[in-house]
């Protein structure tokens, strides 16, 4: 992605590219990473936590006790958003706390919380899927298609 | 207690597959997700998925991954039933209570909170 | 008078007779926090939304400036104003509650300069005998209109800013007690073809580099006619960037390259973990003694008696990715005691989505 828009510059846009990236503070890869291995393995660990509770005193099974583990978590992250807590986690965490259903979460209670000030309909109601939308959108058109295919190549005898 | 290592390795592996997107590729947040949610469903689509959920338990049914995973299966799942149709009908079955449950809570946030800029 | 390509040359010297500067808790913090005029300890101020506070925060800028000038309300003949909100809402605003004719002006984070160039060009033409100017930015107001909602958990790499939250305004005469706005140069939009959002220091420093070196060519003066050049909303990264590539483009010596000062308006906020680039999304009209500024430790040598004769100037440069605008401002040196009291910077702050 990076390369074809490197194509599009002049010598002198690439030259200047080149200059300022030398001179400025590079992101910190490798502790970003450690950082985020941390923090989503400790919040997948938590989400294991609460799904041996469901399992062991609600009589869910390994099945069925998805859906509940993921609203639990998803309310924890709503709580620390609305606290103001969960961006300064996510500085510290980076894709750990993003990449979770945590940081689905964040997105669409961030966006309602901002555009409060503008209504409930229009303000809360309009913008929650900001961010989140993509994920949505992208998410069912992809299985969509997966599905389709699938379901194909399955009529056709195949796999 | 092997349960909760494996989480914490296999979930935490997915997340520095994001954080190397996001540091990497320069690519937004919402690009990482949606990268993730896309290879969720067609590692879905393989079956392969399912088979890191038992492995892994949470470790991989909390990331993102595991919604594309989910999308497709629903779809799948009622397809078989109610022939393709099911494609269109089915996508939303089991993955009812992670959106609904966003929704809910993220407007009750809006209700009872302000931000805190 | 047009001086070269892009440089207006303002011969009646118009004076900037007043200026406020109000500021949220990061400014208060800052190195520059007892060079506002007021700091709030939250950014709402009692409102009921990010940008009403804006507003509030633009209004009192305006109201201390024209009280500071002596004058009224009804005095001023003319506002200009911008800010980096939809449709510039909280000038607009403002312009109602002062109800002074209003002339909106859009230059993102060069608004500040911008608007000190217009009303220069007013009160010297002769078309204003005194004129407003004012800019505000909002920090949460910015980041949800077209960055991320401010609860949003995205990761910021060293190189993001932060924009300021306050306002600023000063007002412009013919004639009063003051630096006097002696030259303004408007800049071009330079694009190096740099798309991150997160970086916004690299991508304004051309613009930069491009209008300093416009005005000394359109004036026919070199770095050392200053005895300072400041920057701000180039933010700390792309101040340094700006230094490296002013001295490979234009090949001037270091000692005339340290003029060219960078002032941090904010203390980072924590979580940030490196980004002290304080990208400050509001014009401050900052008083700062000479004496005072020279004790921070510059290195310039500004107690030379050479230099109280010889008209001390500031340059302060604004550079965003669209406009880049120096003015001028030449001390009077008439009276010596009054040449290290009272100088006037004018930090454009910038930050803009792309």
């Amino acid at each position: 992605m990076s390369s074809i828009k490197r194509k599009n510059l002049t010598p002198l846009q690439q030259q200047y590219q080149d200059f300022a990236r030398a001179r400025e503070p590079q992101r910190p890869i490798l502790a970003n990473c450690i950082r985020a291995f941390i923090g989503g393995g400790i919040i997948c660990t938590i989400g294991q936590g609460i799904q041996w509770f469901f399992i062991t005193y609600f009589n869910f099974d390994e099945k069925t006790a998805g859906d509940p583990t993921v609203a639990v978590l998803i309310m924890i992250s709503v709580l620390l958003t609305s606290f103001g807590v969960y961006d300064h986690i996510a500085q510290w965490a980076g894709a750990g706390s993003a990449v979770p259903v945590t940081g689905f979460a964040n997105t669409i209670a961030s966006a309602s919380l901002d555009h409060k000030s503008e209504g409930f309909v229009l303000g809360v109601g309009g913008n929650m899927f900001k961010i989140a939308g993509p994920v949505i959108v992208f998410g069912v058109f992809s299985a969509f298609v997966v599905a389709i295919i699938s379901v194909i190549i399955k009529s056709l005898g195949g796999v | 207690m092997e349960k909760f290592i494996l989480a914490f390795i296999v979930g935490g592996s997915i997340c520095v597959i994001g954080q190397l997107l996001m540091d990497g590729l320069k690519l937004t947040p919402a690009h990482t997700m949606v990268t993730l949610v896309v290879s969720g469903a067609v590692l879905g689509g393989f079956g392969v998925y399912d088979d890191l959920v038992k492995f892994a338990g949470a470790g991989a049914s909390v990331p993102i991954s595991s919604f594309g995973n989910q999308l497709v299966k629903g779809a799948l799942q009622e397809a078989q039933r109610t022939g393709i149709i099911g494609v269109l009908t089915g996508i939303f079955k089991i993955t009812s209570a992670g959106i609904s449950s966003a929704i809910i809570f993220g407007f009750l946030s809006a209700l009872l909170c302000k931000p805190k800029g | 008078m047009l001086q070269g390509h892009q440089t207006w040359v303002f011969e009646s010297k118009p004076v900037i007779i007043s200026s406020a500067a109000i500021g949220g808790p990061f400014e208060a913090q800052g190195n520059l926090a007892k060079d506002f005029d007021l700091l709030h300890g939250d950014i709402w101020l009692g409102q009921d939304s990010y940008e009403q506070a804006e507003k509030k925060f633009l209004e009192q800028a305006c109201e201390t400036a024209i009280k500071k000038a002596g004058l009224k309300k009804e005095d001023i003949q003319f506002f200009l104003s911008g800010d980096l909100i939809n449709q510039i809402i909280p000038s607009s605003f403002t312009a109602r509650t002062l109800a002074v004719p209003f002339l909106g002006i859009y230059g993102a984070c060069s608004s500040s300069m911008e608007g000190l160039s217009f009303a220069s060009l007013l009160v010297d033409s002769g078309f204003a005998k005194n004129a407003l100017v004012g800019t505000s930015s909002h920090n949460a107001a910015c980041e949800k209109q077209y960055r991320y909602p401010t609860e949003y958990g995205a990761q910021k790499p060293p190189t993001a800013q932060w924009t300021v939250t306050g306002a600023g305004a000063a007002v412009v005469a013919k004639q009063g007690e003051g630096p006097h706005v002696v030259a303004s140069t408007i800049g071009r939009v330079i694009d190096m073809g740099l798309s991150d959002p997160f970086n916004m220091g690299a991508a304004m420093a051309p613009a930069a580099v491009d209008t300093i070196e416009a005005h000394f060519r359109d004036l026919n003066i070199r770095p050392s006619h200053y005895d300072l050049i400041a920057t701000g909303d180039l933010g700390k990264i792309g101040h340094r960037i700006a230094r490296f590539t002013y001295k490979a483009w234009t090949r001037h010596p270091d000692r005339e390259i340290d003029r060219l000062r960078h002032f941090n308006v904010q203390r980072r906020p924590t979580g940030l973990r490196r980004s002290q680039w304080l990208c400050l999304c509001c014009y401050n009209y900052l008083r700062a003694s000479f004496k005072s500024y020279a004790k921070r430790g510059t290195k310039a040598n500004f107690s030379h008696s050479h230099r109280c004769l010889a008209l001390p100037h500031v340059l302060p440069a604004k550079g965003n990715h669209t406009l880049h605008c120096p003015c001028s401002i030449n001390r009077n040196v008439k009276q010596e005691a009054d040449v290290w009291k009272s100088l006037f910077w004018h930090l454009s702050l910038v930050d803009l989505y792309v």
